[in-house]
Protein backbone atom coordinates (compact mmCIF):
# COMPACT_ATOMS: atom_id res chain seq x y z
CA UNK A 1 0.00 0.00 0.00
CA UNK A 2 1.31 3.33 -0.89
CA UNK A 3 1.37 6.24 1.37
CA UNK A 4 -0.03 3.89 4.22
CA UNK A 5 1.60 6.67 7.29
CA UNK A 6 -0.43 9.68 5.42
CA UNK A 7 -3.31 7.85 5.58
CA UNK A 8 -2.83 6.44 9.28
CA UNK A 9 -2.13 9.91 10.20
CA UNK A 10 -5.22 11.40 8.43
CA UNK A 11 -7.72 8.89 9.75
CA UNK A 12 -5.98 9.66 13.16
CA UNK A 13 -6.24 13.58 12.87
CA UNK A 14 -9.79 12.60 11.77
CA UNK A 15 -11.47 10.74 14.79
CA UNK A 16 -9.57 13.11 17.21
CA UNK A 17 -11.42 15.79 15.83
CA UNK A 18 -14.47 14.36 15.29
CA UNK A 19 -14.78 12.65 18.96
CA UNK A 20 -13.06 15.78 20.13
CA UNK A 21 -16.80 16.89 21.52
CA UNK A 22 -16.63 13.37 23.62
CA UNK A 23 -12.90 13.60 25.34
CA UNK A 24 -13.61 17.28 25.70
CA UNK A 25 -16.88 16.59 28.20
CA UNK A 26 -14.59 13.27 29.37
CA UNK A 27 -11.76 15.04 30.61
CA UNK A 28 -13.97 18.37 32.16
CA UNK A 29 -16.29 14.66 34.16
CA UNK A 30 -19.74 15.77 32.23
CA UNK A 31 -19.16 12.37 30.76
CA UNK A 32 -22.20 10.78 32.99
CA UNK A 33 -23.96 13.96 32.76
CA UNK A 34 -27.83 13.91 32.17
CA UNK A 35 -30.39 16.66 32.11
CA UNK A 36 -32.04 17.01 35.61
CA UNK A 37 -35.30 17.59 35.54
CA UNK A 38 -37.53 19.52 38.44
CA UNK A 39 -40.79 17.45 39.03
CA UNK A 40 -44.13 19.47 40.52
CA UNK A 41 -44.46 19.74 44.18
CA UNK A 42 -47.78 19.21 44.75
CA UNK A 43 -48.53 16.11 42.47
CA UNK A 44 -46.53 12.51 43.05
CA UNK A 45 -48.47 10.89 40.32
CA UNK A 46 -48.40 11.64 36.88
CA UNK A 47 -51.45 10.02 34.35
CA UNK A 48 -49.41 6.84 34.04
CA UNK A 49 -46.54 5.39 36.30
CA UNK A 50 -42.89 7.41 35.90
CA UNK A 51 -41.38 4.60 33.37
CA UNK A 52 -44.19 4.85 31.34
CA UNK A 53 -44.17 8.13 31.19
CA UNK A 54 -40.56 8.49 30.15
CA UNK A 55 -40.77 6.03 27.47
CA UNK A 56 -44.05 6.88 25.95
CA UNK A 57 -45.27 10.86 27.04
CA UNK A 58 -45.26 11.13 23.32
CA UNK A 59 -47.28 8.24 22.32
CA UNK A 60 -49.50 9.56 25.01
CA UNK A 61 -49.45 12.89 23.70
CA UNK A 62 -50.36 11.34 20.39
CA UNK A 63 -53.11 9.02 21.31
CA UNK A 64 -54.83 11.91 23.56
CA UNK A 65 -54.49 14.25 20.43
CA UNK A 66 -56.29 12.32 17.65
CA UNK A 67 -58.42 11.38 20.10
CA UNK A 68 -59.91 14.56 21.07
CA UNK A 69 -59.54 16.31 17.87
CA UNK A 70 -60.75 14.00 15.40
CA UNK A 71 -63.70 11.59 17.80
CA UNK A 72 -64.17 14.88 20.20
CA UNK A 73 -63.71 12.26 22.98
CA UNK A 74 -61.97 14.43 25.83
CA UNK A 75 -61.85 12.11 29.03
CA UNK A 76 -59.09 9.71 29.12
CA UNK A 77 -59.08 6.70 31.89
CA UNK A 78 -55.69 6.00 33.12
CA UNK A 79 -54.75 2.39 34.02
CA UNK A 80 -55.02 3.14 37.52
CA UNK A 81 -58.81 3.88 36.55
CA UNK A 82 -58.20 7.54 37.35
CA UNK A 83 -59.91 10.00 34.28
CA UNK A 84 -58.19 13.03 33.38
CA UNK A 85 -59.44 15.81 30.79
CA UNK A 86 -57.37 15.12 27.85
CA UNK A 87 -55.47 18.19 27.47
CA UNK A 88 -52.33 19.40 26.74
CA UNK A 89 -52.03 22.30 28.28
CA UNK A 90 -55.19 21.87 30.15
CA UNK A 91 -53.92 19.06 32.36
CA UNK A 92 -50.20 18.05 31.59
CA UNK A 93 -48.89 22.15 31.94
CA UNK A 94 -51.19 22.34 35.09
CA UNK A 95 -48.77 20.31 37.12
CA UNK A 96 -45.36 20.79 34.75
CA UNK A 97 -46.29 24.63 34.75
CA UNK A 98 -42.30 24.91 33.90
CA UNK A 99 -41.79 24.45 30.47
CA UNK A 100 -38.10 26.02 30.54
CA UNK A 101 -37.25 23.12 33.57
CA UNK A 102 -39.14 20.00 32.42
CA UNK A 103 -39.77 19.76 28.87
CA UNK A 104 -37.01 21.86 27.58
CA UNK A 105 -34.13 20.28 29.49
CA UNK A 106 -34.43 16.97 28.21
CA UNK A 107 -35.59 18.00 24.90
CA UNK A 108 -32.65 20.04 24.49
CA UNK A 109 -30.49 17.46 25.45
CA UNK A 110 -31.04 14.88 23.30
CA UNK A 111 -31.83 17.47 20.27
CA UNK A 112 -35.50 16.93 19.88
CA UNK A 113 -37.58 19.98 18.55
CA UNK A 114 -41.09 19.44 19.06
CA UNK A 115 -43.38 21.64 17.49
CA UNK A 116 -46.23 21.67 20.15
CA UNK A 117 -45.85 25.37 21.15
CA UNK A 118 -45.63 26.87 17.68
CA UNK A 119 -49.59 26.74 18.08
CA UNK A 120 -50.39 25.63 21.55
CA UNK A 121 -49.63 28.55 24.55
CA UNK A 122 -47.18 27.25 27.42
CA UNK A 123 -48.10 28.90 31.13
CA UNK A 124 -44.87 30.53 30.67
CA UNK A 125 -45.36 32.14 27.50
CA UNK A 126 -48.34 33.39 27.61
CA UNK A 127 -46.70 36.64 29.80
CA UNK A 128 -43.59 36.93 27.53
CA UNK A 129 -46.47 37.64 24.40
CA UNK A 130 -48.52 39.39 26.36
CA UNK A 131 -45.73 42.10 27.06
CA UNK A 132 -45.21 41.55 23.84
CA UNK A 133 -48.03 42.69 23.08
CA UNK A 134 -48.16 46.17 25.12
CA UNK A 135 -45.08 46.86 23.99
CA UNK B 1 -104.14 -30.71 14.72
CA UNK B 2 -103.09 -33.34 16.75
CA UNK B 3 -102.14 -32.87 20.47
CA UNK B 4 -98.72 -34.29 19.51
CA UNK B 5 -97.82 -31.26 16.91
CA UNK B 6 -99.66 -28.39 18.73
CA UNK B 7 -97.20 -29.29 21.71
CA UNK B 8 -94.09 -29.59 19.50
CA UNK B 9 -94.59 -26.24 17.53
CA UNK B 10 -95.58 -24.64 21.27
CA UNK B 11 -92.05 -25.63 22.63
CA UNK B 12 -90.13 -24.63 19.35
CA UNK B 13 -92.22 -21.19 19.62
CA UNK B 14 -90.89 -20.72 23.27
CA UNK B 15 -87.36 -22.01 22.81
CA UNK B 16 -87.17 -19.08 19.92
CA UNK B 17 -88.45 -16.49 21.64
CA UNK B 18 -84.60 -15.75 23.21
CA UNK B 19 -83.22 -16.11 19.95
CA UNK B 20 -85.35 -13.48 18.24
CA UNK B 21 -84.53 -11.19 20.97
CA UNK B 22 -80.84 -11.30 20.64
CA UNK B 23 -81.36 -10.89 17.09
CA UNK B 24 -83.03 -7.54 17.76
CA UNK B 25 -80.22 -6.44 20.01
CA UNK B 26 -77.52 -7.10 17.25
CA UNK B 27 -79.00 -5.36 15.08
CA UNK B 28 -80.10 -2.39 17.06
CA UNK B 29 -76.23 -2.31 18.26
CA UNK B 30 -75.25 -2.22 14.88
CA UNK B 31 -77.86 0.33 13.92
CA UNK B 32 -76.56 2.43 16.59
CA UNK B 33 -72.90 2.03 16.05
CA UNK B 34 -73.65 3.46 12.30
CA UNK B 35 -71.88 7.06 11.85
CA UNK B 36 -74.06 9.83 12.88
CA UNK B 37 -76.69 7.75 14.80
CA UNK B 38 -77.96 9.41 18.00
CA UNK B 39 -75.73 11.74 17.68
CA UNK B 40 -77.25 15.52 17.12
CA UNK B 41 -76.57 17.52 13.64
CA UNK B 42 -75.51 20.62 14.40
CA UNK B 43 -76.86 23.84 12.26
CA UNK B 44 -76.92 27.58 11.84
CA UNK B 45 -80.01 30.17 10.93
CA UNK B 46 -78.62 33.77 10.60
CA UNK B 47 -82.44 35.95 10.61
CA UNK B 48 -81.22 37.94 7.94
CA UNK B 49 -83.47 41.20 8.74
CA UNK B 50 -82.54 41.07 12.70
CA UNK B 51 -78.87 41.23 11.57
CA UNK B 52 -79.73 43.88 8.98
CA UNK B 53 -81.12 45.74 11.33
CA UNK B 54 -78.23 46.63 13.36
CA UNK B 55 -75.48 47.97 10.69
CA UNK B 56 -72.23 48.24 11.64
CA UNK B 57 -72.73 45.45 14.50
CA UNK B 58 -69.67 43.47 15.31
CA UNK B 59 -70.42 41.52 18.52
CA UNK B 60 -70.41 38.44 16.43
CA UNK B 61 -67.67 38.68 14.99
CA UNK B 62 -65.05 40.14 17.64
CA UNK B 63 -66.53 37.47 19.77
CA UNK B 64 -65.19 34.29 17.94
CA UNK B 65 -62.11 35.82 16.87
CA UNK B 66 -61.16 37.23 20.25
CA UNK B 67 -61.57 33.37 21.80
CA UNK B 68 -59.81 31.51 18.86
CA UNK B 69 -56.68 33.75 19.13
CA UNK B 70 -57.81 35.06 15.02
CA UNK B 71 -55.11 37.76 13.93
CA UNK B 72 -55.69 40.74 12.87
CA UNK B 73 -53.51 41.25 9.85
CA UNK B 74 -53.56 44.92 8.05
CA UNK B 75 -53.26 43.42 4.61
CA UNK B 76 -56.42 41.94 2.86
CA UNK B 77 -54.37 39.69 1.15
CA UNK B 78 -53.10 38.41 4.81
CA UNK B 79 -56.64 38.01 6.10
CA UNK B 80 -57.60 35.41 8.31
CA UNK B 81 -61.61 35.07 9.24
CA UNK B 82 -63.40 33.00 11.11
CA UNK B 83 -66.82 34.48 10.37
CA UNK B 84 -67.25 38.24 8.55
CA UNK B 85 -69.63 39.64 6.05
CA UNK B 86 -69.91 39.78 2.73
CA UNK B 87 -72.40 42.04 0.00
CA UNK B 88 -75.57 40.71 -0.64
CA UNK B 89 -74.32 39.87 -4.29
CA UNK B 90 -71.42 37.93 -3.51
CA UNK B 91 -73.11 35.82 -0.77
CA UNK B 92 -76.20 35.34 -2.41
CA UNK B 93 -75.02 35.48 -6.45
CA UNK B 94 -78.03 33.65 -7.72
CA UNK B 95 -80.37 35.84 -6.13
CA UNK B 96 -79.39 39.22 -7.44
CA UNK B 97 -80.95 40.41 -10.56
CA UNK B 98 -80.37 43.39 -12.12
CA UNK B 99 -83.55 44.67 -10.59
CA UNK B 100 -81.85 44.85 -7.73
CA UNK B 101 -81.34 48.33 -5.81
CA UNK B 102 -77.70 49.11 -5.11
CA UNK B 103 -78.29 49.48 -1.65
CA UNK B 104 -79.65 45.17 -1.56
CA UNK B 105 -76.45 44.80 -3.56
CA UNK B 106 -74.02 45.91 -1.04
CA UNK B 107 -75.75 44.82 1.97
CA UNK B 108 -73.24 43.41 4.04
CA UNK B 109 -74.32 39.69 5.10
CA UNK B 110 -73.07 37.66 7.91
CA UNK B 111 -71.21 34.18 6.51
CA UNK B 112 -68.83 31.66 8.06
CA UNK B 113 -68.23 28.30 7.31
CA UNK B 114 -70.83 26.30 6.10
CA UNK B 115 -70.41 23.06 7.72
CA UNK B 116 -71.63 21.33 4.32
CA UNK B 117 -73.41 17.84 4.81
CA UNK B 118 -70.97 17.03 1.94
CA UNK B 119 -68.22 18.93 1.71
CA UNK B 120 -66.05 19.38 -1.18
CA UNK B 121 -63.19 20.45 1.39
CA UNK B 122 -63.19 17.32 2.69
CA UNK B 123 -62.89 15.03 -0.28
CA UNK B 124 -59.82 17.01 -2.01
CA UNK B 125 -57.63 16.86 1.49
CA UNK B 126 -54.84 14.72 0.42
CA UNK B 127 -53.74 14.43 4.47
CA UNK B 128 -57.23 14.23 6.19
CA UNK B 129 -56.73 16.92 7.76
CA UNK B 130 -59.95 18.51 7.38
CA UNK B 131 -62.99 15.57 8.46
CA UNK B 132 -66.73 15.51 8.80
CA UNK B 133 -67.45 14.58 12.38
CA UNK B 134 -70.43 11.62 13.17
CA UNK B 135 -72.27 15.52 14.46
CA UNK B 136 -71.90 17.05 11.09
CA UNK B 137 -68.84 19.17 12.21
CA UNK B 138 -66.76 20.24 9.69
CA UNK B 139 -63.18 20.30 11.53
CA UNK B 140 -59.73 21.02 11.36
CA UNK B 141 -56.86 18.62 12.62
CA UNK B 142 -54.41 22.02 12.52
CA UNK B 143 -51.24 18.99 13.17
CA UNK B 144 -52.29 17.01 10.10
CA UNK B 145 -52.57 20.20 7.81
CA UNK B 146 -49.65 20.82 5.15
CA UNK B 147 -50.94 23.97 3.90
CA UNK B 148 -51.14 22.85 0.04
CA UNK B 149 -54.95 24.71 -0.12
CA UNK B 150 -56.73 22.55 -2.12
CA UNK B 151 -59.60 23.44 0.35
CA UNK B 152 -59.58 26.71 -0.21
CA UNK B 153 -60.02 26.12 -4.17
CA UNK B 154 -62.47 23.67 -3.56
CA UNK B 155 -65.05 25.36 -0.97
CA UNK B 156 -67.49 27.44 -2.85
CA UNK B 157 -68.14 29.91 -0.06
CA UNK B 158 -64.37 31.05 0.32
CA UNK B 159 -64.69 30.17 4.30
CA UNK B 160 -61.15 29.16 4.64
CA UNK B 161 -58.15 31.18 5.51
CA UNK B 162 -54.28 30.52 4.94
CA UNK B 163 -51.72 31.76 7.28
CA UNK B 164 -49.18 33.33 5.08
CA UNK B 165 -46.72 34.53 8.43
CA UNK B 166 -46.90 33.92 12.00
CA UNK B 167 -49.91 34.79 13.31
CA UNK B 168 -48.95 35.39 17.10
CA UNK B 169 -47.63 38.82 16.93
CA UNK B 170 -50.80 40.11 14.55
CA UNK B 171 -53.16 38.79 17.62
CA UNK B 172 -54.89 41.16 19.56
CA UNK B 173 -55.94 40.32 22.88
CA UNK B 174 -53.95 37.02 23.24
CA UNK B 175 -56.23 34.35 24.96
CA UNK B 176 -54.28 31.48 26.86
CA UNK B 177 -56.86 29.27 27.22
CA UNK B 178 -56.87 28.71 23.15
CA UNK B 179 -54.70 27.39 20.55
CA UNK B 180 -52.87 29.80 17.97
CA UNK B 181 -52.70 28.32 14.82
CA UNK B 182 -49.13 28.16 12.93
CA UNK B 183 -47.64 29.51 9.25
CA UNK B 184 -48.70 27.63 7.13
CA UNK B 185 -51.52 25.75 7.58
CA UNK B 186 -55.10 26.78 6.90
CA UNK B 187 -57.97 27.82 9.09
CA UNK B 188 -61.78 28.27 9.42
CA UNK B 189 -64.90 28.83 11.87
CA UNK B 190 -65.53 25.24 14.08
CA UNK B 191 -69.13 25.68 15.02
CA UNK B 192 -67.01 26.54 18.62
CA UNK B 193 -66.75 22.68 18.89
CA UNK B 194 -64.80 23.50 22.07
CA UNK B 195 -67.58 25.12 23.61
CA UNK B 196 -70.10 22.33 22.39
CA UNK B 197 -68.11 19.82 24.11
CA UNK B 198 -69.06 22.32 27.55
CA UNK B 199 -72.79 22.11 26.72
CA UNK B 200 -72.11 25.69 25.55
CA UNK B 201 -73.63 27.83 22.57
CA UNK B 202 -70.79 28.81 19.58
CA UNK B 203 -69.32 32.27 20.64
CA UNK B 204 -71.14 34.52 17.83
CA UNK B 205 -74.43 33.11 18.69
CA UNK B 206 -73.89 34.22 22.62
CA UNK B 207 -72.40 37.58 21.22
CA UNK B 208 -75.26 38.08 19.16
CA UNK B 209 -77.62 40.73 20.89
CA UNK B 210 -79.95 41.04 17.46
CA UNK B 211 -81.45 37.66 18.05
CA UNK B 212 -80.38 36.59 14.65
CA UNK B 213 -78.08 34.02 15.21
CA UNK B 214 -79.83 30.68 16.06
CA UNK B 215 -78.07 27.01 16.58
CA UNK B 216 -79.34 23.61 17.41
CA UNK B 217 -79.60 20.49 16.34
CA UNK B 218 -81.74 19.69 13.36
CA UNK B 219 -82.24 15.95 14.07
CA UNK B 220 -84.23 17.29 16.84
CA UNK B 221 -87.97 17.99 16.05
CA UNK B 222 -88.46 20.25 18.75
CA UNK B 223 -85.01 22.32 18.38
CA UNK B 224 -85.30 26.01 18.23
CA UNK B 225 -83.77 25.32 14.67
CA UNK B 226 -86.16 23.60 13.17
CA UNK B 227 -89.10 25.61 14.36
CA UNK B 228 -87.23 28.48 12.62
CA UNK B 229 -86.99 26.39 9.44
CA UNK B 230 -90.66 25.00 9.07
CA UNK B 231 -92.14 28.41 10.09
CA UNK B 232 -90.23 30.76 7.61
CA UNK B 233 -89.41 30.93 4.25
CA UNK B 234 -84.98 30.02 4.31
CA UNK B 235 -82.16 29.56 1.47
CA UNK B 236 -78.89 28.63 1.22
CA UNK B 237 -75.95 29.31 -0.12
CA UNK B 238 -75.15 28.03 -3.96
CA UNK B 239 -77.63 25.23 -2.95
CA UNK B 240 -77.37 23.95 -6.53
CA UNK B 241 -74.18 22.54 -5.78
CA UNK B 242 -75.29 20.08 -3.89
CA UNK B 243 -72.97 20.74 -0.76
CA UNK B 244 -75.72 21.01 1.86
CA UNK B 245 -74.86 23.72 3.53
CA UNK B 246 -76.17 23.94 7.52
CA UNK B 247 -76.25 27.92 7.74
CA UNK B 248 -79.44 28.34 6.52
CA UNK B 249 -80.80 32.13 5.77
CA UNK B 250 -84.52 32.58 6.58
CA UNK B 251 -86.23 36.36 5.88
CA UNK B 252 -89.52 37.60 5.78
CA UNK B 253 -92.97 34.94 7.40
CA UNK B 254 -95.22 34.80 3.94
Amino acid sequence: MHDSGKVIVGITVFLIVVLSPIWYNALKGQASYVPELKFPINEKQCVESLSYMRTNHIALLNLWKETVVRTGERIYKARDGKTYTMSLVGTCMKCHSNKADFCDRCHHYVDVQPKCWDCHVAPKEVKKEALGDRR
Amino acid sequence: MKRRDFLKIACFSVAGLPARSAFDQLIGKALAKQPGVGKPKWAMVIDIKACVAKPGCQHCIDACHNIHNVPTFNNPKDEIKWIWTNPYKEVFPEQTYQFSSVEVQKQPILVLCNHCENPPCVKVCPTKATFKRDDGLVMMDYHRCIGCRYCMAACPYGARSFNWKDPRPFIKGFRQDFPTRTKGVVEKCSFCEERLAKGLKPACVEACTAGALTFGDLNEPDSQVRKLLALRPSVRRKAHLGTEPKVFYIYEAL
